[in-house]
């Protein structure tokens, strides 16, 4: 079918120039006729109810065309979903945004001006008077005493709140090594470079969303259910996300306020969250305190493994993680035992952040790991591999790829880690203590129901059209490669656009699956167009092909022609002989019986360098490491930025990021890039990303398995275990500020 | 007063040409450029001085377009992500970025790339340790920073 090989080659971004010369266009970036902008009024207390509202200043303000709040907003149908998107929350209900007057967390949109210009907006907003009925019972503490079961729809959805193989209790008591320890990752915040914002216009009944999401087609649908409208009367226009990390998967309440302002107006209207505004409105990684103990026998063997976690949810929905997926399936345990449970707090609805739950997980898993091989005296790769899970002892299925193996040895080698000398304190430069640590990455691989289509014009290109989202990882250029390779065409005769309802039908790009599912619908797409050119071929009256069977042609070069050599002829000309200006064809792929007999799973490896200052305590990451198992790469070189990428965002979780939180008041105290600290470029120095060989034909027809969330698994305990190493120190709870070091 | 009732008219010299327009005392260049002037090539991410994202070249010298306000820009010079290069073209470091896969997502690009022309002009991209230091004002959230540094340094040579 292919010869060209442009799958696996490093092609530079196909987008690239659009973005150098600030061409793409975000969402906040569309200038339909008479936009006006949108400003809002947050909530200052966590819990309660409002008590006035006097707009009568705002008002005043030249430019104002109009100030919502609960009292003159329209009530929204706001109607359940069928089924609920699997980017929202299985139980409890969205914030029903101005139907009243109850605030539920601190930060909470109540008013929402807009007018003229920007400025005129803002200016309003701040002339806004509330006053306010506290609750004096608001929940503002994180307490794991209050944490509860997932109710029966998370459960179901892969979430439970117990799950036992074997006997885990007895074995711990027994095993002749034990560690255990209390482990807390803090509310962390995606906070991608471009605000999150929306563009909501309406045409009498039709309307018009140019939005920041990561899924067009559920954004459809959300707003055709708040709205209580039918779907094909709704566009969502996408095509640049400028980061999300999951923050845009959910079609959160400002775009619901956008909608309600542009209808109520008549106006085309912006709502352009602030960077505060985004810490308190596009959800957050859950704070989650976990406590693991590992038992061991003295060769090394795990004995049982126990995993439990305290996740963060709001009052109004529960959002449950997988945190748990990784203990119960990493290592081979006979006992394992895991227990979730959730803390329902006056803070707004958490969300998926890169590697939801998982990243969470194996953090805790890991630096126990790690701390089971000092107490047996082993080294730490060595007891990963003594308890390689040759299946997935969770779902007793075998996996239907796993090379981390050579995960392991790549990135040892690469790293140079036989040089290691185990003894913590042992390996010190120029008055800095040196730390070398490791950890292995694991996240799931799924695939969802995806289509596209494919037009082939006379001039020979093709263009594709798919509701995808490219919120980074390349999907413009690893799809243009695809239909390159399936088609034999150069990349420069494959145009791709993505991000857009009226295209076909796309799932989420996030949880990794945009490859795995766009991919091999594009591919499928690419394959109907060969098989109508065929047809058509075949049913000529004259000419080389007429008759031909289908095993006889050759798609080739930009052309047709027959495998026994001869009759080449290039599509335009085909398509001319054709009397055709196009030619249409479309594509679609779901999961298949693999997803039932199998478990398909991202690998990796990850090796961390530290150096530690003795008396300040400061951390540096002078090198990561990292191999990775991710099935089939499409492009070695947008890959390699993809791992980076998670590298540096796990050096963030590891050292730098956590949402300040004050507890008495149920407020973000550092809700800016300012105090929010984000690794900068002076932070990073050296990362190095490999892939092994790999290629998962079972899971799916293009042997790819996902990889961005991947690349931030296994980060953040590498450092933490390498930090140790350094220091003699065990810091379990992130980031690792100095003073955790020191004190 | 302005003809659009705003409070100012100001002009602004943008990538060469002359462009005249109402604000208001409060309207950042930022805003000017995105909102008025609809050249969006230069990026909102914090409106605070604190990711970079606006950064572009006022008489020269790289500022943070969200701190600066559009009447502080009048009758001055103001180059933007638009105007690097001439129509049709990339600016070296342009290609770079390209060549070097210096961004993901590319909401940070336009400021890294108004900040690496700056610092390469400057004389201050001679080392990684010193393109690290001076590009630690442009935050990147899809982590391309080694990357961006192999961009920087690789356009540098080029220019020298
Ligand atoms: S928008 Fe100006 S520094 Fe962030
Ligand atoms: S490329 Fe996305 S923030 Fe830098």
């Amino acid at each position: 079918m292919s010869s060209n090989a442009v799958i696996g080659s490093p092609v530079s971004r196909v987008d690239g120039p659009d973005k150098v010369h600030g061409r793409a266009t975000y969402a906040a970036e569309f200038k339909p006729e008479g936009l006006a902008y949108a400003a809002l009024v947050l909530s200052r207390i966590p819990s309660g109810r409002i008590k006035s509202i006097d707009v009568s200043l705002a008002m005043t303000v030249p430019g104002v065309v109009s100030v919502i709040t609960h009292e003159n907003a329209p009530r929204l149908p706001y109607k359940e979903m069928k089924k609920r998107p699997q980017v929202d929350p299985k139980a409890g209900g969205q914030l029903r945004v101005f139907q009243d007057d109850k605030v539920l967390w601190s930060g909470q949109p109540i008013a929402c001006v807009v007018a003229d210009s920007i400025e005129q907006a803002e200016t309003a907003a701040d002339l806004i008077r509330v006053t306010y009925s506290p609750d004096a019972q608001a929940q503002t503490k994180f307490d794991r005493a209050l944490g509860l079961k997932p109710a029966p729809e998370a459960e179901a959805d892969g979430r439970p709140g117990e799950t036992q193989r074997g006997d885990a209790a007895s074995a711990f008591d027994s095993s002749p090594v034990k560690v255990e320890g209390w482990y807390l990752q803090p509310r962390e915040q995606h906070n991608p470079i471009e605000l999150h914002a929306t563009i909501a216009k309406w045409d009498g009944d039709h309307l018009t969303l140019w939005d920041k999401t990561q899924w067009v087609d559920n954004d459809r649908a959300e707003i055709a259910h708040v709205f209580d409208i039918p779907q094909d009367k709704i566009r969502v226009i996408s095509p640049f996300v400028g980061g999300a990390f999951g923050s845009a998967l959910r079609t959160w309440h400002h775009v619901h306020i956008a909608a309600m302002a542009a209808k109520m107006t008549g106006r085309a209207v912006r709502l352009e969250l602030t960077r505060r505004e985004q810490f308190t409105n596009t959800g957050s990684r859950p704070h989650t305190e976990q406590h693991v103990a590992l038992g061991a026998l003295e060769d090394g063997r795990l004995a049982a493994l126990i995993q439990e976690a305290w996740g963060q949810t709001s009052t109004y929905e529960e959002y449950a993680e997988t945190t748990l997926d990784p203990p119960r399936q990493t290592y081979s345990v006979a006992n394992n035992a895991t227990r979730y449970r959730l803390v329902h707090m006056n803070v707004n609805t958490p969300t998926s952040m890169r590697a939801p739950g998982v990243a969470t997980g194996v953090f805790a898993q890991e630096i126990a790991m790690d701390e089971l091989a000092v107490a047996l005296g082993m080294d730490p790769v060595e007891l990963r591999l003594k308890n390689y899970a040759e299946t997935d002892e969770y779902k007793s299925k075998p996996w239907s790829s796993k090379e981390l193996r050579a995960c392991y040895a790549k990135a040892a080698d690469d790293f140079g880690w036989s040089r290691r000398s185990p003894e913590p304190r042992s390996m010190q430069d120029n008055g800095q203590l040196v730390g070398w640590g490791m950890a292995t990455a694991i996240y799931p691989s799924h695939r969802s129901p995806a289509q596209a289509t494919v037009r082939l014009h006379r001039d020979g290109h093709v263009l594709l059209r798919t509701a995808a989202s490219d919120m980074g990882p390349g999907t413009y250029t690893s799809m243009t490669q695809v239909a390159a390779d399936t088609l034999d065409l150069p990349v420069e005769k494959v145009r791709f656009e993505l991000g857009d309802t009226d295209f076909a039908m796309a799932p989420v790009h996030g949880g990794s699956i945009t490859m795995a599912s766009v991919g091999t619908a594009v591919m499928a797409a690419c394959q109907a167009l060969q098989k109508k050119v065929g047809e058509l071929a075949a049913a000529s009256s004259g000419g080389p092909f007429k008759g031909a069977a289908s095993d006889t042609l050759l798609f080739q070069g930009g052309g047709l022609a027959l495998k026994n050599g001869g009759g080449f002829t290039p599509y335009g000309e085909f398509l001319a002989q054709h009397g055709l200006e196009w030619l249409d064809a479309e594509g679609k792929s779901e999961p298949g019986a693999e997803s039932e007999t199998h478990t398909s799973s991202a690998f990796g490896a990850v090796f961390a360098e530290v150096r530690v200052d003795p008396d300040l305590g400061t951390v540096r990451v002078p090198r990561l490491v990292g191999a990775y198992d991710v099935g089939r790469v499409i492009n070695p070189k947008i890959a390699h930025s993809q791992c980076i990428g998670g590298m540096v965002g796990g050096i963030g979780m590891a050292l730098l990021e956590m949402v300040e939180w004050d507890d008495r008041y149920g407020r973000v105290m550092n809700a800016n890039l300012a105090e929010y600290l984000v690794p900068v470029c002076a932070d990073i120095v050296q990362l190095e990303a490999s892939f092994v060989p790999s290629d998962d034909k079972i899971f799916n027809p293009l042997g790819v398995k996902g990889l961005a969330e991947i690349a931030i698994s296994g980060v953040a305990p590498a450092i933490a275990n390498a930090v140790f190493h350094a220091t003699g120190k065990r810091v379990r709870d992130l980031p690792i500020l100095p003073e955790r070091l020191l004190l | 007063m302005p003809e659009d009732g705003r409070a100012l008219e100001i002009e602004l010299r943008v990538n060469g040409q002359s462009r005249r327009l109402g604000v208001e005392g409060s309207t950042t260049l930022l805003d000017a450029l995105r909102d008025r002037l609809h050249l969006t090539g230069t990026k909102k991410g914090c409106d605070l001085g604190q990711c970079g994202a606006c950064t572009v070249l006022l008489d020269g010298q790289r500022v943070v377009s969200c701190l600066t306000l559009a009447a502080q820009a009048d009758g001055r010079d103001v180059i933007t992500i638009e105007g690097i290069a001439p129509e049709g073209q990339l600016h070296p470091v342009q290609a770079a970025f390209i060549e070097h896969d210096a961004f993901q997502c590319g909401y940070c690009t336009p400021g890294q790339i108004m900040s690496a022309v700056a610092l390469i002009q400057e004389g201050r991209a001679t080392s990684d340790e010193e393109i690290r230091e001076h590009m630690s004002g442009n935050l990147c959230r899809c982590g391309a920073y080694t990357n961006i540094v192999a961009a920087v340094r690789d356009a540098a040579a080029k220019m020298a």
